[in-house]
């Protein structure tokens, strides 16, 4: 293989070039012999132009490619991901990058300032999608559909600033799961709590816990607590913090910074600090205070059949209500949830990695009927997995244990040790694709074997046929396992069918 | 009572003040305030207030994906996929988005047709209009000279509607590339047998494939006496072969873009020529093309192409054709077949009422078993209905719970197309149903 060497802005333009298609065509295309296009002419519109040498070449700032490996990693992610949302009988989805400005707007409250705005370059106002929830909601008014349970895996873009939070991207993957429609109560929601326990179990990332809190338990907490209603929404940010920041730091914040009164935040700390299963609801309804708040109890009572379902199917003991639980986006108007992961990857050589929430979710009743022209609601309930956090945490669990991600899924190398032996390689692989096996050849006349073997060693390729001239006369193919070495001959009609069977086999 | 008017008004200004006191860090106490003041004014302003002015769509040139539609997508992406992974492909993903310089320059005229995103105080970005562009910048990135990879994704591009008819600003692209140094044609033949591969495998009916190459049609337009100057413009015109006829194009040629008429009639000879390759050996003979040396190179590779091509076994769905000017246009094929949109395997179902909790504890089984199930959000479903979303939805089987079966420890398993019901017991439900669907043709 040839060496690899510096690429500078001139190479790169020339390196461009070659690659340049015409605009309009969007086939797959054949391409790239070595000494130029094989395509059909490059109407090229493009005139040459100078590059500037010192132009450095990279990605957007909080935007990444993803190589091979890590492709490799986010498929099998993704597949699991969506195998369980098609087990619970989910439809796909898929809306555009972006929507209308005017969509977006007003909907992610303070967050509204991380939207990326596209130019105006004389058409409509369009910004690129915050999140999939939001389209959703369009979607769901827009074709007018009462009920629907959908599955959206896709990339949304924020602004976020990189500083303030390691690790952050500002273009990432979100897959999200709801169920939208009226039907009786906290079954749905019981679904999407059953289906996060299902993926993150599959996972195997270890113990989690998913925090389970509710809306209106928070508003009517604060309302007999005394906090002013203009006071709600600074508050709930506060004590939103609970899981990074002790009590006592939370509490200094609230009254120090937000200016509550002291008793007043000393009232609510004797709640939100609370913790537990349904017999901490059971608790709650019979708290003398709460239970005078009509809005408390229409929370407690929802998760109390709540826990009833979760207890059905097998999954209570992975949930947790937590009534410091705040969760951020405006538009939640029930029960709300977060699953968090109990422990850092057990083992002492692995960075403990904070990396925050993996999955969170909550009912949302109300967002429809922002987008719909009489107003009418569509309840809906969902849910969202971090699948980048996810990403990183078991990337980096590969990289600590050296794991060897193979990136392509090729089956057996066609080989010869012989040289003018090209042609009966062509014939044998097209004979392999057409059988569905997944092949591969080097593109060079008269290869050595000894490479042909090392590449297969790296690539990570099982099998190799060997043909030479030996093999062509008695109407044999050699068949060598890479990784045992040990050879054999085979028929050529036998060759397939054996292929086959050691491949299912293995 | 303020009108209306005034009062927007008022809410509007009221909302800039308190995005201002957020953006310059104002104290949480003042903002708190500001903004008390604002929902106080938005609630004067009544239940209208939810109602917005816009018209409920996606942007011009873009649209969603309806279940139905991306069930045919993912069946096509499927086979495409699988293709390129047979073919030991690799698979890269880049940003949406690229540093505005990335894309500047290399698109010529169609740059004007590129995205550009807001200067919100950052880097200057555009939407990635092809995946060319950012697989050489990741080739450059990387110091990769060698790669064989595939990348499925959307691109960007502000098209005027007027022009292009039903033309999306939204779109997928599906590359695949080999880049690297290697001996001719044999990476070339592999793209070619690919692309009958794919198209075989989508069923969309009988296609053929043109191939030419631009030093032959450079060679062509030389020999011909095609000023040098005219060359890319010539090119256009033939390229139009495949959708108007040779006198239109001629007529174009010399009455549109002053190219002589001996000229044009030279080139009529041979870029109305297509065949297999036996038409390559033909123009190597050719006394006039065989002179010039750009073609000549063009017609060895085409050449040693065929019998590649020959020995994949799909020389017969190549045809050499001399009009080929700009590339392969996109195709649309139309999938007529009923598609589901779920691939819900098992209804859990209950007959009588009160059984909400039972359907709980064996979907939740069903689930725990990889099963594909769905019940119905209802405390007490008629079992019709149920049926009914069967029918609708094309779920196969229903696992139907009932009092007596209860009792009895059985299930109702039903066929859904046959309505053929048969008593499983619980213990073996999970492995009945496994056995139903994993038959071929699901004879459930």
């Amino acid at each position: 293989m040839p060496q690899l060497g510096l690429l500078h802005g001139r190479a790169w333009a020339v390196l461009f070039g070659q690659l340049r298609r015409p605009p309009g065509a969007v086939c797959i295309r054949a391409v790239h012999s070595h000494s130029q296009v094989a395509e059909a002419a490059l109407a090229t519109q493009m005139k040459p132009r100078q590059e500037k040498s010192n132009f450095i070449i990279k990605t957007p700032k909080g935007t990444r490619d993803l190589s091979p490996q890590q492709m490799v990693v986010r498929e099998k992610i993704l597949d699991m991901v969506v195998s369980c949302f098609k087990r619970h009988g989910a439809k796909g989805l898929d809306t555009p990058a972006f929507e209308l400005k005017e969509m977006l707007t007003e909907k992610y409250g303070e967050d509204s300032g991380l939207i990326y705005d596209l130019k105006d370059q004389g058409g409509e106002l369009l910004s690129l999608r915050y999140d999939l929830t939001v389209p959703f909601a369009r979607y769901l008014a827009m074709n007018k559909v009462k009920k629907m349970k959908r599955y959206h895996v896709g990339k949304v873009w924020r602004r976020e600033s990189p500083t303030i939070v390691q690790g952050r991207y500002r273009e990432f993957c979100q897959c999200d799961f709801d169920i939208a429609g009226q039907f009786d109560p906290m079954i749905p929601d019981a679904e999407c709590l059953k289906i996060m326990c299902e993926i993150l179990s599959g996972l195997q990332l270890g113990d989690f816990l998913i925090k389970v809190n509710d809306r209106r338990i928070l508003d009517g907490i604060f309302a007999i607590c005394g906090v002013p209603e203009s006071k709600f929404h600074a508050i709930c940010s506060s004590v939103d913090k609970l899981d990074k920041m002790s009590w006592k730091d939370v509490r200094h914040e609230m009254v120090a910074k937000k200016g509550l009164a002291a008793e007043v935040a000393d009232r609510i700390g004797d709640y939100v600090q609370c913790h537990g299963g349904v017999s901490l609801v059971k608790q709650m309804f019979q708290d003398p205070r709460l239970s005078q708040n009509k809005q408390a109890l229409e929370g407690l009572g929802d998760l109390k059949l709540l826990f009833e379902y979760l207890t059905l199917f097998g999954i209570a003991e992975k949930i947790s209500f937590d009534l410091s639980l705040a969760r951020g986006l405006d538009y939640y108007t029930g029960v709300i949830y977060e699953a968090v992961l109990l422990q850092t990857p057990a083992h002492a050589e692995e960075e403990p990695l904070n990396v925050g929430s993996v999955a969170a979710g909550g009912r949302y009743d109300g967002l429809v009927g922002m987008f719909d022209p009489k107003g009418h609601k569509v309840p809906c309930v969902g849910l969202s997995i971090g699948v980048e956090r996810i990403f990183s945490i078991v990337e980096q669990r590969m990289k600590t244990f050296g794991e060897k991600i193979r990136t392509t899924e090729t089956q057996v190398f066609v080989a010869t040790p012989q040289n003018n032996f090209l042609q009966e390689r062509l014939k044998l692989i097209a004979e392999l694709w057409d059988a569905g096996i997944k092949a591969e050849l080097m593109y060079k006349n008269n290869p050595k074997l000894l490479t042909q073997l090392h590449y297969c060693e790296n690539m990570g390729i099982p099998l190799v046929v060997i043909i030479g001239e030996q093999e062509l006369k008695e109407g044999v193919i050699k068949l060598r396992s890479v990784a045992s070495r040990e050879e054999v001959a085979i028929t050529r009609e036998n060759l397939v069918a054996e292929i086959q069977k050691r491949l299912s086999e293995s | 009572m303020a009108d209306r008017a005034t009062l927007e008004d008022l809410v509007r200004l009221q909302g800039e003040r308190v995005r201002a006191l957020k953006q310059q860090k104002a104290s949480a106490e003042q903002i708190e305030e500001e903004v008390a003041k604002l929902l106080k004014l938005k609630a004067q302003l009544g239940p209208d207030e939810g109602k917005q002015k816009f018209v409920l769509k996606t942007p011009k040139g873009t649209r969603d994906y309806s279940p139905r539609q991306m069930a045919v997508r993912e069946k096509v992406f499927d086979v495409i996929i699988s293709c390129f992974k047979r073919h030991g492909a690799e698979v890269i993903d880049t940003p949406v988005f690229e540093l505005k310089e990335t894309l500047t320059g290399k698109y010529g005229e169609d740059s004007k047709l590129i995205y550009d995103l807001k200067d919100q105080g950052g880097e200057l970005l555009s939407l990635r209009y092809d995946l060319t562009v950012p697989f050489a910048r990741y080739l450059a990135m990387n110091k990769l000279t060698n790669i064989k990879r595939y990348h499925i994704a959307k691109v960007y591009r502000r098209d005027n509607p007027a022009m292009t008819r039903g033309r999306y600003r939204e779109f997928y692209q599906c590359d695949f590339d080999i880049a690297g140094q290697f001996d001719p044609m044999i990476p070339d033949a592999e793209c070619l047998k690919i692309m009958c591969e794919i198209l075989s495998s989508l069923q969309i009916g009988d296609f053929l494939v043109k191939v030419n190459d631009r030093r032959i049609l450079d060679g062509t337009f030389a020999v011909c006496g095609v000023p040098d100057s005219k060359f890319r413009t010539i090119c256009s015109s033939v390229d139009k072969l495949d959708k108007v006829s040779w006198e239109e194009v001629k007529s174009e040629m010399v009455g549109e873009k002053g190219l002589a008429p001996e000229v044009a009639d030279r080139i009529g000879d041979y870029v109305q020529q297509h065949g297999g390759v036996s038409l390559v050996e033909q123009l190597l003979q050719d006394p006039k093309l065989s002179q010039n040396k750009q073609a000549l190179e063009g017609l060895g590779d085409l050449k040693l192409l065929f019998e590649y091509l020959t020995l994949f076994g799909i020389a017969d769905k190549i045809s050499f054709d001399l009009s080929l000017a700009r590339g392969l246009d996109y195709y649309t094929g139309a999938l007529k077949e009923k598609v589901r949109t779920t691939e819900t395997q098992v209804l859990v179902a209950s007959a009588q009422k009160k059984l909400l909790e039972e359907r709980l504890k064996l979907i939740s089984e069903l689930w725990d078993a990889g099963i594909k199930a769905e019940l119905l959000y209802k405390k007490n479903p008629k079992l019709l209905n149920q049926l009914q979303y069967c029918e609708e939805a094309g779920i196969p089987l229903v696992a139907i719970i009932g009092e007596q079966e209860l009792k009895d420890g059985v299930i109702k398993l039903r066929s859904v197309a046959s309505r053929e019901e048969v008593d499983v017991r619980r213990e073996d439900l999970v492995e009945e149903i496994k056995r139903r669907t994993s038959q071929p043709l699901c004879i459930c």
